[in-house]
């Protein structure tokens, strides 16, 4: 082994240790602490702070929000990807890097683009009274800062296993006489449905998580806007200790149950790329 | 969208206008249809136009109208005659009519025309680039042209959808449904023309036996040799009967051993089944071992169609002279005695088998036409010797025969030169040695 070699394993250990040190510092460790505090007192006081009334109904209202939300992003992220990888039209690059703008804009901004357009300072309020309708402070307005934040998710997981397939697959589908629905039915969809369960599950877990946007739009009705997130800063503000982490407690074990997912997903879909690309 | 479809179109009716027509529905009546069309002709050389025998220009016309379609399809043959009469060159099965395409700047198709008679094997043949594989895709109506007529069995079908235009597309990499089974992917066509399951449970295994493909049929893509997937590709497009099939570049993902084996088969496939096809290569020993009609393309332009013997021995541009088979372009060849009449500077091509060189020590023929030459390198390409020659400041190539007395380069020996591709602006014409026609040299250009 030359001096070269040597090196690179010290280097490599000193590297890898330092990872996992700062991964459980930063990420594991007061993720157990969450778990931990919500179970000090044992299963009991947990399940009493889990099943009060407005812990649940926030946990209804965020698994709603959620639901409706990575529903219309992924239906977004189909359609745009497959216009963005199917077709050419002016301004697709623009279109590219407009699906990224929550990445780059923080959530708090999601949430006052909201308030200033449907709020009561916004061009949409005058509409929005005289038709009863209300956005901002009520459920719409969670689900649309919700799609905002995970707008890219769906559709940034299905365009690079579309463009690196090409089209020539769709176009013998079309030249034999199938539709646009049976095309994307027996065609695309297979190519693309592991990548668009990842990307549901990943639109899913940040759904379930998301705090800023959602805070802004929410006005913290107890029992009708208040998403879980929300929540459980209330009651830690509020001093409501045991109750805020045995909540924080359910939003970890769903991060988690979803990180096994994305894992198996992304292991299947690596095998069935091995057998069929190629 | 497309003319409304009429039962069993499959040669449409003229219309008044002379455009326009039915392409074939995609209904049940198409699948039943495929009966007939399957069974394995014989005497497929009927559909075949002999290469023996070009047409007398470059552009291609009726050459040998293929008569075993007509007899498949007997209900139908009498209407024929009268479309093509009305609407098209007598025979021309597909044709093209000035047909320009353009991709922003780019100018992938300039006034293309030619056209195929019914039964033959064509082939796009062209650089990359040269525009040939989007003619391929605009006769199957992938691409929309920008202007000018393409015609398939008589009718007008730049405005019908490519899935109503009766064609069977092969693609370059195959494009095979990977996600489905060799069965699914030759079954995909009828599926979606609802034929019955019986129906296309028998038809896929017709192909598959026709295509030696049985036992595989639940076989992915993924899991089939390069040759197989061919294959399969091949099959799929057959399956809804189509009346034309195309193929991009059909042997360019094959490894170059098993690509002689899979042309002939393919070749041979084609004749049997005398369905009118159209391949694009850039690979010119392949279009013209295969392909009865050669078309070659240039930026765009169509600058030859004919037979390949034609295209060899009497190419009408200089890029033909060039592109097709050897030549070496010379500059100012009027000094080569026995061209003295080239205008200065003119250009001309000439190929290793217009230069016969003389073996020493054997009397010379033609000895006042002979020039001197410096042999310059010997390389044996297996039946023959290949020469490089210097004459008057050019370097030829020729062929030396094994059986004649050895060579070695600065040898000193004499050249004939019989003939030469004259250049006079964007055409080409064939130019004798002056001196030796004037003798009769007994030499008949046969290839």
């Amino acid at each position: 082994m030359n001096r070269w070699g040597r090196e690179n394993r010290a280097l490599k250990t000193v590297l890898v240790a330092a990872s996992f040190a700062f991964v459980a510092l930063f990420l594991v460790l007061p993720l157990c602490q969450v778990l931990w505090k919500a179970f000090e007192f044992g299963v009991r006081p947990f399940w009493d702070s889990v099943s009060d009334t407005y812990t649940a109904k926030a946990l209804k209202l965020s698994i709603i929000t959620t639901v409706l939300a990575v529903a219309c992003n992924t239906l977004f992220g189909l359609c745009a990807a497959w216009a963005v990888t199917r077709f050419s039209f002016p301004g697709k690059g623009f279109l590219v890097t407009l699906i990224d703008i929550p990445f780059a804009v923080s959530p708090v901004i999601a949430g006052l683009v909201f308030i200033m357009t449907f709020g009561r300072l916004g061009w949409a309020y005058p509409f929005l009274t005289e038709h009863d309708i209300k956005i901002v402070f009520a459920v719409p307005g969670l689900v649309l800062a919700t799609i905002f934040v995970t707008f890219p998710f769906v559709a940034r997981e299905i365009i690079p296993v579309l463009t690196a397939r090409g089209t020539d697959e769709e176009e013998a589908a079309v030249l034999m006489g199938a539709g646009l629905f049976r095309t994307f039915r027996s065609v695309t969809l297979p190519h693309i449905r592991w990548a668009l369960l990842y990307g549901v599950i990943l639109c899913t877990a940040r759904a379930m998580g998301e705090f800023g946007a959602v805070s802004v739009v929410s006005g913290h009705l107890r029992g009708r806007t208040n998403t879980l997130p929300l929540h459980i800063e209330i009651l830690f503000r509020e001093y409501h200790t045991l109750q805020s982490f045995s909540a924080a407690a359910i939003l970890v074990a769903t991060a988690v149950l979803l990180l096994v997912a994305r894992n198996i997903v992304e292991g299947i879909s690596r095998k069935d790329a091995d057998c069929h690309v190629r | 969208m497309c003319a409304s479809p009429k039962p069993a179109a499959f040669f449409p009716a003229p219309e008044p206008a002379g455009i326009g027509g039915a392409p074939p529905p995609p209904t049940e009546a198409a699948a039943s249809r495929s009966a007939p069309r399957l069974e394995l002709r014989p005497g497929a050389g009927g559909s075949v136009s002999s290469p023996g025998a070009p047409p007398a220009s470059g552009r291609l016309s009726a050459a040998s109208p293929a008569s075993g379609r007509l007899s498949a399809a007997p209900p139908a043959s009498g209407r024929l005659s009268a479309a093509a009469t009305l609407a098209a060159p007598a025979a021309a099965y597909v044709s093209l009519e000035g047909v320009n395409k353009s991709f922003g700047d780019f100018q992938a198709a300039r006034e293309v025309s030619f056209s195929l008679p019914e039964g033959t094997l064509g082939a796009l043949l062209g650089p990359s680039g040269s525009g040939k594989t989007t003619i391929l895709r605009m006769i199957a109506g992938l691409e929309t042209p920008d202007g000018g007529d393409i015609r398939i069995g008589g009718s007008r079908v730049n405005d019908i959808h490519p899935s109503r235009r009766g064609i069977g597309f092969v693609f370059q990499n195959y494009a095979l449904f990977r996600y489905m089974n060799v069965f699914d992917n030759v079954a995909f066509g009828l599926k979606t023309q609802k034929a019955p399951k019986a129906r296309i449970r028998e038809r896929v295994a017709e192909l598959l036996a026709l295509t030696s493909m049985e036992g595989l049929e639940k076989r992915y893509p993924g899991q089939l040799s390069g040759g197989q997937r061919q294959r399969v590709a091949f099959a799929r497009a057959l399956a809804p009967s189509p009346r034309l099939l195309l193929l991009d570049e059909p042997f360019a993902a094959i490894d170059a051993k098993v690509r002689k084996e899979l042309r002939s088969w393919l070749r041979d496939m084609i004749s049997r089944l005398g369905i009118t096809s159209i391949f694009v290569t850039h690979d010119q020993s392949e279009a013209i071992e295969v392909a009865d009609l050669v078309i070659i393309t240039n930026g765009g332009r169509v600058e030859q169609a004919g037979p390949p013997v034609e295209l060899y021995r009497d190419p009408a541009t200089p890029f033909v002279a060039r592109f097709v088979g050897e030549s070496t372009v010379l500059s100012g060849y009027g000094k080569l005695s026995g061209f003295g009449d080239a205008p200065s500077g003119a250009l001309c091509a000439v190929r290793p088998e217009f230069v016969h060189v003389c073996p020493p020590g054997e009397p010379v023929q033609y000895g006042h036409s002979a020039e001197d030459a410096v042999v310059e390198s010997v390389s044996f390409r297996g039946s023959s010797l290949e020469l490089v020659l210097e004459v008057k400041g050019f370097r030829l190539a020729s062929f030396y025969s094994l059986e004649h007395a050895p060579l070695s380069p600065g040898d000193r020996v004499k050249v004939l030169i019989y003939r030469v591709y004259a250049f006079d602006g964007d055409k080409a014409r064939l130019v004798n040695n002056s001196l030796l026609s004037s003798q009769g040299n007994g030499y008949n250009f046969i290839i």
